[in-house]
């Protein structure tokens, strides 16, 4: 427990009561969790509190826990070059519900907001240009979600006949193979192996 | 007489534009030759890096760092593994440290020997690349003898580096230290106080201490505007601490000052490499723990349980507890950090890069604003861009 971050934290919460969801402390690094509304509320706090002064927003990413009812976090990860601190800020969404933008405050989270929109699907509210940032023009889905499959859909190719790239769907010569490495007996799950088969089937009668 | 109208036109600069130094795609809007607005299209060199960590293990994720910025692989290695050791809680003997700090500053040369010299060439100075690259292969030669790689090298692992230095290294290393300086100055007196380099990089791009702050720059472009920042002295990793060096800071915020950060940058480099091989203690280069570090050869040849960890470490790889954290290092171009989220399995959950060059393509529209068109790419060379990690 590192305690000029521990008062930072608790200077925060108490300033910010009604705002502040949770404070936490991990690995020497100060997180604190906010509700979406409150964001804006929030981050002009962190920047603008001479206690704090995080003036810099150095990265927004996304991050997909499909199990969770809100299933999406949103991490702002600031510094402060005034008090040499780092502080993350995290909001949870879902795929409808927008989360405000943060570039009126900050310059910088234009692109990364586009990042998380184009990788994750999570809308931002009032963002001057939300745009496609890093995948293909007209490209559809959202890679990053942990329920879009690591290979895509599609794949392209230089097709000689029409002397242009064409794309199709994806065809693989063999199957994606994941391991299950957290249960003692190692090996391929969900998959049958040869010989499998042989457990269920009936024993064959007179033989006994 | 009629007026004439002049309307707006839009030029695409790139993708295969040689000073876009990479797959760069630039939509200007120009009235005459001036800039109007720029709209940076990024992404065609995305290959889903960050996706693809989520499906290999921990060890298996480092080369994937090399690939980023191939201009300096090693620095961001190192993100890496210092993510990976956090979570794990490892601490790295202190040769492992040295050498890493030794071989972060070797990459901070590579890397500014490249961005500074082909930033020449872009606005007309051919000779500069020729020497620079000279010293570029001289190091690239100890990264070969160090990893087996020039370029991707997979050198820095979590818990360390991958292998001790070979015998007679550290004398060549000190050798070409000796001799780096002389092709430092030759550069610099072609370039510093050249009329012709000076015109187009003086008062160009000029980039505020807030402004800069507010584009969440880091690195030479954040010193170049006046801010005296840098992780390596603020929030030191590995022997940073002990390591004696001064911070490059330049007045005006425009390219030029951009430059001469980044001379002065490889100069304290040089002072830091002399140190490290002046202070490297004897000793492990890597963790003991051989749930995270594999064995030497030589114990797998007449151990059975090295042969094991060996083969567990290969194939399953090691399990890091639930976590996660935000861990940044001073890379060359700024700050280069990894968002690591662990869930407890072999594999990252998330594995998020903040890259440095991301941030300063964003801001390419408020830099190029007003300037004249062969000034984006003045501009762009002194972002030192480079697009593995703008589009990773």
């Amino acid at each position: 427990m590192n305690q000029a971050l521990k008062d930072l934290g608790d200077y925060i919460a108490g300033a910010l009561p009604s705002e502040i969801a949770r404070v936490s402390q991990a690995h020497d690094e100060l997180v604190i969790e906010v509700a979406g509304e409150a964001l804006i509320r929030v981050l002009t706090f962190l920047r603008d509190d001479s206690n704090c002064q995080f003036k810099a927003l150095m990265d927004v990413c996304g991050a997909d826990y499909p199990e969770r009812e809100k299933r999406f976090d949103v991490v702002y990860n600031l510094l402060s070059i005034k008090q040499n601190q780092r502080i993350r800020v995290k909001v949870r969404t879902d795929e409808e519900t927008p989360v405000p933008s943060a570039t009126p405050i900050f310059s910088s989270a234009g692109w990364y907001e586009r990042e998380a929109w184009d990788l994750y699907g999570i809308f931002f509210a009032d963002h001057p240009d939300l745009r496609r940032l890093l995948t293909d023009y007209g490209f559809e889905g959202h890679p990053m979600r942990k329920d879009f499959p690591l290979t895509g859909y599609v794949e392209v190719r230089y097709d000689d006949e029409q002397k242009r790239v064409v794309y199709e769907p994806v065809k693989l010569t063999q199957d994606f193979r994941s391991f299950d490495f957290m249960s003692p007996w190692e090996g391929m799950m969900r998959n049958m192996l040869p010989g499998d088969e042989k457990a269920s089937a009936p024993k064959p009668e007179g033989k006994a | 007489m009629a007026e004439t109208q002049i309307k707006p036109l839009t030029l695409n600069f790139g993708p295969q534009h040689p000073a876009a130094h990479g797959v760069l795609r630039l939509v200007l809007e120009m009235d005459g030759e001036v800039v109007e607005r720029a709209d940076p299209h990024i992404g065609l060199l995305h290959r889903g890096t960050e996706k693809l960590i989520e499906y290999k293990t921990y060890l298996q994720a480092v080369p994937y760092f090399d690939r980023l910025d191939y201009v300096s692989p090693m620095c961001q290695e190192h993100a890496f593994a210092l993510a990976v050791e956090k979570l794990l809680g490892l601490n790295v003997p202190l040769r492992g440290q040295y050498i890493r700090v030794l071989f972060s500053e070797i990459t901070r040369i590579l890397n500014h020997l490249l961005n500074l010299t082909t930033f020449a060439l872009d606005v007309g100075a051919m000779t500069p690349v020729l020497w620079g690259f000279e010293e570029r292969e001289k190091l690239m030669e100890f990264y070969e003898r160090v990893s087996g790689a020039r370029l991707h090298a997979a050198y820095f692992r979590p818990g360390g580096v991958h292998q001790d230095m070979p015998a007679g290294m550290k004398d060549d290393i000190l050798a070409w230290a000796d001799a780096f300086p002389k092709v430092c100055d030759d550069i610099e007196g072609l370039l510093t106080e050249n009329r012709i380099f000076k015109q187009r990089t003086v008062d160009i791009g000029v980039v505020t201490r807030e402004q800069a702050l507010d584009w969440g720059f880091s690195g030479p472009m954040l010193r170049g505007s006046g801010v005296p920042w840098d992780l390596r002295k603020s929030q030191p990793y590995d022997v940073y601490e002990k390591m004696e060096f001064d911070v490059p800071i330049g007045h005006n915020g425009d390219c030029y000052s951009r430059y001469l950060c980044r001379i002065e940058e490889m100069r304290q480099s040089l002072r830091m490499i002399r140190q490290c091989l002046a202070e490297m203690p004897a000793g492990a280069v890597q963790v003991t723990d051989r749930k995270v570090a594999p064995p030497s050869r030589g114990e797998m040849k007449h151990s059975m349980e090295a042969l094991i960890h060996h083969f567990k470490l290969y194939t399953e790889g090691y399990h890091v507890p639930a976590g996660e954290t935000y861990t940044a290092v001073e890379a060359p171009k700024g700050e280069f950090a990894v968002y690591l989220v662990a869930d407890g399995t072999n594999k990252p959950y998330r594995c998020k890069i903040r890259a440095p060059g991301f941030a300063f393509l964003q801001a390419m529209d408020f830099m190029s604003k007003g300037h004249m068109l062969a000034d984006t790419v003045a501009i762009i060379g002194s972002m030192d861009i480079v697009f593995g990690e703008v589009d990773r």
